[in-house]
């Protein structure tokens, strides 16, 4: 099945851990990592990046503007 | 097996480094908001709007012509965030400040930024009678339900049974009254020309408070009256769950009371 192939980066240092993007995510892309940020919390990253289709959800309602989100579409 | 898992990873990253490129990026932080790290808790509703608002001002280029009037409460500090003009109101006397500003400077674009503890408490007064002078701002209303900065006590917002550090049995209506429908007050107002309640917990609720982000600026422009935004939002420290817990809540407890949809739109 042909789709969007996408891409996020987060902003380590501005995530606050919230879960709202891994909750938002429809591909669940995103997990919190293990290790922490300067400010101690766990940041998102994307665990399973095959699954991202760049739809923007994550970052649409990321309450610190961390998250970059880049598409190609197939 | 180290070897496929290896193979893998290089493949990953490969494709990743193809895609993240500046050309095909299609979504990013906008300049508008600085580099400050916001002070807000982890998954704080105050953090979207402010997002939203800043991209609203820079896709319509306003940036220079725009003055914020920041409110006392979690957004106190929002002059820290937004790189636009802002002026700093006492307790809940954001509106009154937000006359004076724009009626020096008619050809800016004036919007007020306050929590419901400012707004629906102790700034009802100046509220209601910016509204009804038809004042030529924008109000952005953030509706949580409690006071957040001072520790989560009861507001007049507050809904029915709701848990607060100051209720805790639950607001009982019979001895502290109703969760007021500040919005629903000020419709019947000649003087505002679009009132709407919005919410910014789910992608979809984010782009339709965005337009509504949008248009409050566009009839500020048209000087056409008051435009007031309502967004029901969350305060999970204060409502002592996780954001995730208490975006469901609100869906579920809020929405009943303050049900989303444009109030009044002329």
């Amino acid at each position: 099945m042909a789709r969007n192939k996408g891409a996020v980066v987060v902003n380590i240092e501005r995530c606050k851990g919230c879960h709202l993007c891994e909750e938002a995510c429809p591909s669940d892309v995103l997990e919190m990592n293990q290790q922490t940020n300067a400010m101690g919390y766990h940041y998102a990253y994307m665990a399973n990046a095959e699954a991202c289709t760049g739809c923007v959800s994550c970052a649409y309602v990321c309450p610190d503007a961390c998250i970059t989100v880049y598409r190609v579409k197939s | 097996m180290q070897i496929a898992t290896y193979l893998l990873q290089n493949h990953t990253i490969m494709t990743l480094q193809e895609i993240i490129q500046p050309a095909n990026k299609v979504y990013g932080k906008t300049p508008l908001l600085t580099d400050t790290p916001m002070h807000y808790c982890p998954g704080c509703s105050h953090g979207v709007v402010h997002k939203l608002i800043a991209e609203v001002i820079e896709e319509m280029g306003i940036q220079d012509i725009t003055i914020g009037i920041a409110p006392v409460g979690c957004a106190v500090f929002a002059y820290n965030y937004i790189d636009i003009d802002w002026q700093e109101a006492a307790h809940g006397r954001a509106p009154a400040l937000a006359t004076a500003v724009n009626r020096l400077l008619p050809e800016s674009c004036v919007f007020t930024y306050q929590g419901d503890g400012d707004l629906a408490a102790i700034g009802t007064a100046e509220t209601i009678h910016a509204c009804n002078r038809g004042e030529n701002i924008a109000i952005f209303f953030i509706n949580n339900g409690i006071y957040g900065m001072t520790g989560g006590q009861m507001a007049p917002t507050t809904i029915e049974g709701m848990v607060t550090s100051t209720s805790p049995e639950g607001r009982d209506v019979m001895l502290e009254g109703y969760p007021l429908k500040i919005s629903n007050l000020l419709t019947i107002l000649d003087g505002t020309c679009y009132v709407t309640r919005q919410a910014v917990h789910t992608p979809a609720t984010v782009i339709r408070a965005k337009k509504a982000i949008r248009k409050a600026f566009e009839n500020t422009l048209a000087k056409k009256g008051t435009s007031v935004v309502e967004f029901v939002s969350t305060c999970n420290s204060g409502w002592k769950m996780t954001p995730h817990q208490a975006n469901q809540w609100m869906a579920e407890h809020m929405f009943k009371v303050y049900p989303l949809g444009d109030l009044k739109d002329q």
